[in-house]
């Protein structure tokens, strides 16, 4: 039950996107909903999606991940979409006391959708084919300069290391203490919100515990370790730019060329 | 008298993907009550995933679970009073301990059946006396009381359901040599004085050849045998290939059976080692006294 999440999951294959540098997905991914909100209209739009259809396609996982992925955002998306259909400027083309639906509400409605889908897959296709150890070690590598102000870069990225790792531990951990207390007829599935809430109190309360005492335990395996901090520490595998990542970079750059094209030769969409 | 029994159980994890795994197939088997059963088996044998089948925590793929004779899945919204029948404490217990007072955290499970706080209480009370719980503990937190302590009071949390079957699942595991007898030993001491069924899944020979009546052995996700403790552990040969072994007291009345030495080759405990070969080493030493 609790094994469902996707988002946030590293599926190892050997790909295109699998092999390209960390910290240039990480990039590309920033530029990518970057263009999808910088798009004025369907035609630029329809370029962006193209262009992270085919970074989709390069990362060879399997369409139903990502449709997967996209299930816990589809309230959202149904919500905004519900939102912006009635607050159209224009002519109706069907009117229900104060509510009126126009062209101009149903294309923002389905201009909105697609940016909020679309993002979701964009950043899909990184955590899809970036193992959260290289996610981290770019992050950290990307955010370096800010060291400078005194910033604890390493410190933030071994945080989210150590976070991501215990991710599927306490997941884990969950399922055992949910067994533990439906055996001594904890009862979590019926009742009323109230109801529901107070049932996990038996839940929360360990779960805590547990997570605490992992903390403690892993500071002192750490420490007795020797680990002091980000300080003249090497990293076992360096992060390099290859020629084909040089490659990638060519074909953003022409991709935005041809968006930016776009963008100025049609009218903008979303007309207020 | 049967009173859980499984036929054709069989439970697999993972279908429709690759990652598909039968943990158990095919296991029926028949649990009498008032016996105290051992369940051994390797790790990744399937005992764990069969043990929560018994008291519907998963349910099976195919196959039944029967308690006193009657489906526990026949109605599944009724499944909660089969786990206060089939009480289950689960491998590390103590993680699952959360109230404010031990006493009211041995009063979860009773409070969930339905019972007065006063009715509650009482059998909390008495459960923490079968587990040797002190009287003064139960109005401490639970995280104030050291690791031994903890696992006591976990354990009295499900003795206090009154299980007509109580699993435990490793209940000694990472205790102290002398936490481990003593613990044990007040399990047999509530299996006697309530009468009702015990399963013991243990890693220690030692302390299933001390415990129990019968042994039920998994091998590779099926029932490799279900029989009395003495009959299972004289087959020492087969249970080694299924990565298990016998009470090493066994090994060594095994061994002297092998020599001429006149003894019963399923002898299981110390104690009972000791009855059969002292009059013998006195007879071949009459002049001795020791």
């Amino acid at each position: 039950m609790l094994s469902d999440i996707t988002l946030g999951q590293f599926f190892p294959a050997k790909s295109l996107m699998h092999k390209a540098d960390p910290r240039l997905k990480i990039c590309l991914t920033i530029f990518s909903i970057v263009l999808i909100f910088a798009a004025g209209n369907f035609f630029s739009l329809g370029w962006a999606v193209l262009y992270i259809a085919l970074a989709m396609a390069l990362s060879k996982i399997p369409l139903k991940m990502y449709l997967r992925a996209l299930k816990p955002i589809l309230f959202l998306v149904a919500f905004t979409a519900v939102l912006n259909i009635f607050y159209g400027t224009g002519d109706p083309l069907f009117q229900w006391g104060i509510l009126k639906i126009t062209k101009n509400g149903l294309l923002n409605c389905l201009f909105v959708s697609i940016r909020i889908i679309v993002l979701i897959l964009a950043s899909s296709v990184l955590t899809f084919t970036t193992s959260p150890t290289q996610l981290t070690d770019a992050i950290e590598r990307l955010l370096r300069p800010l060291s400078k102000l005194h910033v604890p870069v390493h410190d933030f990225a071994m945080m989210m290391t150590i976070a991501l790792r215990f991710v599927p531990l306490l997941m884990e951990e969950t399922d055992k203490i949910m067994s533990a207390q439906k055996a001594r007829g904890a009862d979590m599935e019926s009742g009323g919100l109230v109801q529901r809430v107070k049932a996990l109190i038996p839940v929360l309360i360990p779960l805590f515990v547990s997570a605490f005492r992992r903390a403690y335990d892993l500071a002192t395996a750490m420490e007795s370790r020797c680990y002091h901090g980000g300080e003249g520490r090497t990293k076992m595998k360096v992060l390099r730019f290859s020629s084909h990542d040089y490659c990638i970079i060519g074909s953003a750059l022409l991709a935005l060329a041809a968006f930016i094209t776009l963008n100025m030769v049609f009218p903008p969409a979303i007309v207020r | 008298m049967t009173v859980l029994e499984t036929r054709n159980l069989t439970y697999k994890y993972g279908i429709g993907t690759p990652f598909e795994k039968t943990a158990v197939e095919d296991v029926s088997i028949q649990i009498e009550r008032g016996e105290f059963l051992g369940v051994i088996g390797h790790t990744g044998s399937g005992k764990s995933t069969l043990i929560q089948m018994l008291n519907g925590l998963i349910r099976p793929t195919s196959g039944q679970v029967l308690l006193e004779g009657k489906d526990i899945w026949a109605e599944p919204k009724k499944i909660r009073d089969v786990r206060f029948k089939v009480g289950m404490v689960f491998q590390y217990p103590e993680y699952q301990l959360f109230e404010e007072t031990v006493l009211k955290d041995i009063m979860f499970g009773p409070k969930n059946m339905g019972l007065s706080d006063a009715q509650a209480q009482a059998r909390a009370e008495e459960a923490a006396a079968f587990t040797g719980l002190k009287a003064e503990l139960l109005e401490k937190s639970p995280f104030e009381l050291s690791g031994g302590e903890k696992r006591r009071a976990a354990i009295a949390g499900v003795i206090a359901m009154d299980p007509e079957v109580l699993v435990l699942d490793e209940p000694t595991a990472g205790l102290d040599p002398r936490g481990r007898d003593v613990l044990l030993t007040q399990i047999t001491q509530y299996h006697k004085k309530r009468g009702n069924t015990v399963l013991l899944v243990s890693h220690s020979m030692e302390d299933i050849g001390r415990t129990a009546d019968r042994l039920l052995v998994m091998n590779s996700s099926r029932c490799a045998y279900l029989a009395p403790t003495q009959e299972v552990f004289a087959q020492s040969g087969r249970l080694e290939e299924m990565g298990l072994r016998v009470p090493q007291i066994t090994k060594i009345v095994q061994a002297l059976e092998r020599l001429g030495c006149p003894v019963d080759p399923s002898t299981l405990t110390v104690d009972h080692a000791l009855k059969q070969l002292i009059p013998y080493f006195k007879q071949l030493n009459p002049g001795k006294e020791s």
